[in-house]
């Protein structure tokens, strides 16, 4: 029976890390956005249901799921750039209940559109064919391969993610413009597409993790909205701005929630919340914040 | 001139009344509201339910007891937020004479209060609270469908009956999860086994996989579950995925397998649950009406279009014992209770709380089908509990 209870733990533990890594990429795309451009943006968990509700379109045109990775992707970088351009180039500069009107608006359009474009049903999108079998993990536990997998990807591009923001000139200039964005024109950094390559990156972010999510979690309307509110509280916790607080924080909260609900599902809903609360009381610009 | 203006203004609202009378007289047509989940987790369901609701109608020529029938849809989303305001938009702006709805049972407790409160006959073609048919029972209000309690139950003395010592529960934490829990635990308790474990989650969330790991570990000799639509596609997919279909049976209420097996493909295959309606039920009713049925929509029938049918077979009963009156409340219930209703499932009757009791059929899914093994409880009635039915 112990060592029955040590393997349910290590695999509750597996189940966090997974659910912590997508959470991680879909708060990174939030706080990059809020910290280089002030934004906030209600409007990223909608962006998740399209990336999901687009790759069960496109997987189900194509037969083949693959496409839909690609597709979630460079979907993602041309709706952000359109939606930088169009609307949030302009709300940069306006008060935070602007832009909370503006995002919230965008979320009942989002929702609307899916509504007319593809219906209100409940959608279970298939694994695909190569990575449907499953490997033992612990204790009698199996672990679906493309379970595997996308934790795999998910691993990947928050390495890619911290190279690129920690290493390169681009990179650099985002740091910048997230911690002092005055600094940025001063050192005759263009703002502007600053601004434009994150919010696509975010977007194109989001977007993947819901095409990844799809085979998970199955498509429904609304599919985004818990999302939104833990991608929120990973990003409070990591600190605004902070990929690689982003990254702590996220595998925090995707522990704390499976664990909550493996163990104590009568508080699995504020276990979260409360971690949230006790981590702006003791350090209010979060766990990893620079500075 | 102000004068001739006013005699022409009474004038018509003379002959506006006039021409109104003999329009009531006639029978103006009974207003229908379906009150069913046209989006969101459970459409396809409430698609079903309002298809089939539609098919008895056009059975029935367009009319139920002498008079012609008007449905109006509303999707209730099944948000039990919104559920009050769908009601009164129903009763107050649409002005309906009769309710059906609906599949959420959260949201169903609007409509079941309103029915009870304004007299407005009610018929629940799936939500199985038990409430509606025990403590808060009423003689406005009638069940096509189940009480949660009841396949539940079936499902729980087949496993006794095979031998099983203990089992666990999985389900959504939501009144269905928790009164089909009981369910199972009474019929467990009836071949004298247990409910070890109950394990739940917040509806209508799909991240099975903080529950699905606790499983090995719990030393239960079987599993069952309820879920439905969307989210049992997913469960029975993540089941099978995490290695559990082999080695601790997945059973359930019906709905587990209910419609969704297509989807959940091989995952499903071999999963028994316990139904009150099931593939291949052989009786001459149930081939009619999946005929009919598959010839009106182009899609099978199941068990909620079943309910949906038996709705309007109800509210058709009822409804020639009061000659279109819908208003009669008690007569159509007495009309309702005296009818044996010849279900595609087999003909039931109404309990004195106006449940159906109806026999419990164990089934198991081959093939993309639920075929029927055999009663696994027959004229089951739901305890009933806490009903004081006014006479």
């Amino acid at each position: 029976m112990q060592n029955a209870g040590v393997s349910t733990f290590l695999a509750q533990l597996l189940n966090g890390l997974q659910y912590g890594l997508l959470l991680f990429l879909i708060g990174s795309g939030l706080t990059l956005i809020f910290g280089v451009m002030r934004v906030i943006n209600l409007a990223h968990g909608s962006l998740f249901m399209i990336g999901a509700y687009l790759a069960y379109v496109v997987a189900g045109w194509t037969g083949s799921f693959w496409f839909a990775l690609p597709a979630a992707i460079s979907g993602g970088i041309l709706f952000g750039t359109f939606l930088e351009a169009a609307l949030f180039r302009r709300f940069r500069d306006r008060e935070h209940l602007d832009q909370v009107l503006l995002t919230f608006a965008l979320i009942l359009i989002f929702e609307e559109a899916r509504s007319i474009l593809v219906d209100n049903q409940f959608h279970s999108v298939a694994v695909p064919e190569l990575l449907d079998f499953s490997i033992p993990i612990v204790g009698g536990f199996a672990y679906s391969a493309y379970r595997l997998a996308v934790l795999a990807v998910c691993l990947a591009v928050a390495g890619l993610m911290v190279l690129v923001v920690e290493r390169t000139n681009i990179g650099a200039s985002i740091r910048a413009a997230a911690e002092n964005p005055e600094m940025v024109g001063l050192l005759g950094l263009d703002a502007r597409r600053i601004h434009m390559l994150v919010f696509a990156a975010g977007t194109a972010l989001a977007m993947l993790a819901g095409a990844l999510a799809a085979p998970l979690q199955s498509v429904y309307p609304n599919m985004g909205d818990g999302f939104l509110i833990l991608s929120f509280i990973v990003v409070v916790i990591g600190g605004l701005g902070s990929i690689g607080g982003a990254f702590w924080a996220a595998l925090l909260v995707g522990t704390i929630d499976t664990l909550g609900k493996a163990y104590v599902p009568q508080l699995a809903g504020i276990a979260v919340c409360g971690l949230m609360a006790l981590v702006l009381l003791v350090r209010p610009s979060g766990l990893f914040a620079r500075g | 001139m102000t004068q001739l203006s006013r005699r022409t203004v009474l004038g018509g609202s003379l002959a506006i009344g006039a021409l109104a009378r003999p329009a009531i007289a006639q029978g103006a047509p009974l207003k229908v509201g379906l009150m069913l989940p046209f989006s969101g987790t459970f459409a396809a369901l409430g698609e079903n339910i309002a298809a089939a609701f539609e098919l008895c109608l056009t059975e029935n020529g367009g009319k139920f007891g002498g008079r012609a029938v008007t449905l109006v849809r509303l999707d209730d989303e099944s948000d039990p937020a919104k559920a009050p305001a769908n009601v009164n938009r129903l009763l107050g702006r649409d002005n309906v004479d009769a309710l059906v709805g609906t599949v959420h049972s959260g949201v169903v407790m609007a409509l079941v209060q309103a029915a009870k409160e304004k007299e407005v006959p009610l018929f629940i073609p799936n939500a199985g609270n038990v409430a509606a048919t025990r403590d808060l029972c009423s003689p406005s209000v009638f069940r096509s469908s189940f009480s949660n309690w009841q396949p539940a139950y079936g499902m729980g003395k087949v496993l006794a009956a095979k031998g099983v010592k203990k089992a666990a529960w999985v389900t959504w934490d939501y009144a269905a999860g928790r009164e089909s829990a009981e369910g199972f635990r009474d019929g467990l308790k009836s071949g004298g086994a247990e409910l070890t474990h109950v394990l739940t989650l917040p509806f209508p969330e799909t991240n099975f996989q903080p529950l699905l790991a606790q499983i090995p570990g719990l030393g239960v000799d079987a599993v069952g579950s309820f879920f439905a639509g969307g989210g049992a596609i997913q469960f029975v997919k993540d089941y099978a995925a995490a290695g559990l279909r082999d080695k601790i049976p997945l059973c359930g209420s019906g709905f587990l397998t209910e419609g969704v097996l297509k989807a959940q493909g091989a995952a499903a295959e071999g999963i028994q649950t316990a139904l009150h309606y099931g593939d291949g039920l052989d009786n001459a009713k149930n081939k009619w009406f999946r005929e009919a049925f598959a010839k009106a929509t182009n899609r099978s029938a199941d068990v909620y279009a079943v309910q949906g049918y038996d709705a309007g077979q109800m509210l058709a009963a009822g409804l020639a014992a009061t000659k279109g009156d819908a208003a009669a409340v008690k007569a159509l219930a007495a009309g309702i209770r005296a009818t044996k209703i010849d279900s595609p499932r087999g003909a039931f009757t109404l309990s004195a709380s106006h449940n159906p009791v109806q026999t419990i059929w164990l089934r198991e899914a081959r093939n993309g089908e639920n075929k029927v093994i055999g009663p696994a409880a027959e004229a089951l009635a739901d305890p009933g509990t806490g009903c004081k039915m006014p006479v």
